[in-house]
């Protein structure tokens, strides 16, 4: 049932790949991520990242709260390289 | 070339919050830019074809589509000279300086540095995990809302629904009236989670409501053709043999919302995970400020809840981030005034988990 249930649809992870990496002793979301690319395609981890977080609680008998949450960087979305070439100088700020 | 804008007040997120937020802060005399990535305000407002509950300050009796055309009404006329809407952009970031980037019609970046900002950006849907769950025609029950209720279409013939909570009931509704068969409604709780009268009205048109039931796959070859079913015991463990194989080609989840909050991790303010809030959601004061006093919040992405009590929350956030810049005309009568209609909304039994979820955030016992 594992191998075919999707946790991030961005990146292609399964809740076998998921298990895979606890097994191997990765109690922690931020090293699961790093290492899988789990939550990092182009919806930033919002569909995946709950669900992530839920198996290694489970996992490792820690509620949510109590994990290192996975880091948050701009931009929240994909962005043309256009945008960036348009941007404002940093000497106005 | 993009200049750096300086507004007083930035608001993230034009839905029920920050729409008033930027009223009541621009009622305070202070001058708004409120910034939404959709081309119209209103947020999920604009697809709310029922009714609403609650208070009749917030608008009880209207349907949720009515309500954004109102607000911008005031807006009009109280914001006169200090309103500006920023349509079709989104907000990428927020740094340490209190900048944020956002980018326009996805092709013009903006900087703006305001002097205090609201972020009311609201929540994102939850998935569920089981095998299939990636099949065209497993959606959101916003999306499902968004598609008929927006663009007026159909998302498919025949509906399996997973959640029986005020979503997944409102949506059965509309996906009736829209002409699509509502096969069943699932709840993996024993009982059912949204309002009596939403749901007597769904099984009055004779859709089945099963609680203690799950989805275990969805299965089809291209798209969605059907659901396995089964019902679960106390523990929440399938029983073995009560599997019940279902013929739909939309596989709809309205399993719950979660608080958009990446804006608030990414400027560093303090969170707490209380799941009756619907996940992390910031520390704030009861003026909505953040542990960083130029950061306010408002609405769901603060707390899980209703778009009454997510308006309230934009007035009082309005009010004291306008306040905190020196227009505080009556401050403490009208905060007196809001707080006592968010107690109002909050009062009664279904209020009481996010009564709870709030003593929870404020110091009350640790989560586990």
């Amino acid at each position: 049932m594992e191998d075919n249930t999707i946790i991030c649809r961005c990146e292609d992870l399964t809740l076998a790949d998921i298990r895979a990496m606890i097994k191997k002793g990765f109690h922690n979301p931020q090293e699961i991520k790093r290492l899988t690319r789990c939550g990092m395609g182009p919806c930033q981890g919002s569909t995946c990242r709950e669900l992530l977080l839920k198996e290694v609680a489970a996992a490792s008998g820690k509620s949510i709260g109590e994990l290192e949450m996975t880091t948050f960087r701009p931009p929240t979305k994909p962005i043309k390289a256009k945008s960036i070439l348009m941007g404002g100088d940093h000497d106005e700020i | 070339m993009t200049s750096l804008q300086k507004p007083e007040i930035a608001i993230v997120g034009g839905g029920p919050a920050g729409l008033s937020a930027a009223l009541s802060a621009v009622r305070q005399g202070a001058e708004v830019m409120l910034i939404d990535r959709d081309p119209a305000l209103g947020g999920q407002l604009v697809k709310q074809t029922h009714m609403f509950f609650g208070s009749k300050k917030e608008y009880a009796a209207i349907r949720g589509i009515d309500i954004p055309g109102q607000l911008m009404f005031a807006l009009e006329e109280d914001g006169k000279g200090k309103f500006s809407p920023i349509l079709n952009t989104t907000v990428l970031g927020y740094y340490d300086d209190g900048v944020i980037l956002a980018e326009k019609e996805e092709e013009q970046a903006v900087l703006i540095k305001p002097q205090k900002t609201i972020i009311a950006t609201g929540a994102a849907e939850k998935m569920l995990p089981f095998p299939g769950n990636d099949l065209p025609g497993v959606y959101g029950a916003g999306a499902v809302q968004t598609l008929m209720n927006v663009y007026g279409i159909k998302p498919g013939t025949r509906v399996l629904m997973i959640g029986a909570g005020n979503i997944g009931l409102i949506v059965s509704y509309q996906l009736m009236q829209a002409g699509v068969e509502v096969a069943a409604i699932i709840e993996g709780a024993p009982k059912i989670g949204g309002y009596l009268v939403h749901a007597t009205k769904i099984r009055r048109a004779g859709i089945p409501i099963k609680t203690s039931h799950t989805i275990k796959e969805a299965y089809g070859n291209k798209s969605v053709e059907g659901a396995l079913i089964c019902s679960l015991d106390e523990n929440w463990c399938a029983v073995p043999g009560s599997d019940l194989d279902m013929k739909v080609d939309v596989i709809c989840l309205a399993v719950g919302l979660t608080p958009q909050t990446e804006l608030l991790w990414q400027a560093g303010c303090q969170q707490k995970y209380i799941p009756e809030l619907g996940g992390y959601v910031p520390l704030r004061s009861e003026k909505m400020q953040t542990s960083l006093p130029d950061l306010y919040v408002a609405g769901d992405v603060a707390c899980i809840e209703e778009a009454g009590s997510a308006m309230v929350e934009g007035k009082i956030a309005g009010l004291f981030a306008a306040a905190d810049l020196g227009y505080d005309e009556k401050v403490e009568e009208r905060y007196h005034g809001f707080s006592r209609e968010l107690e109002e909304l909050r009062a009664g039994p279904t209020g009481a988990k996010i009564r709870q979820g709030l003593s929870r955030l404020n110091g009350g016992a640790e989560v586990c």
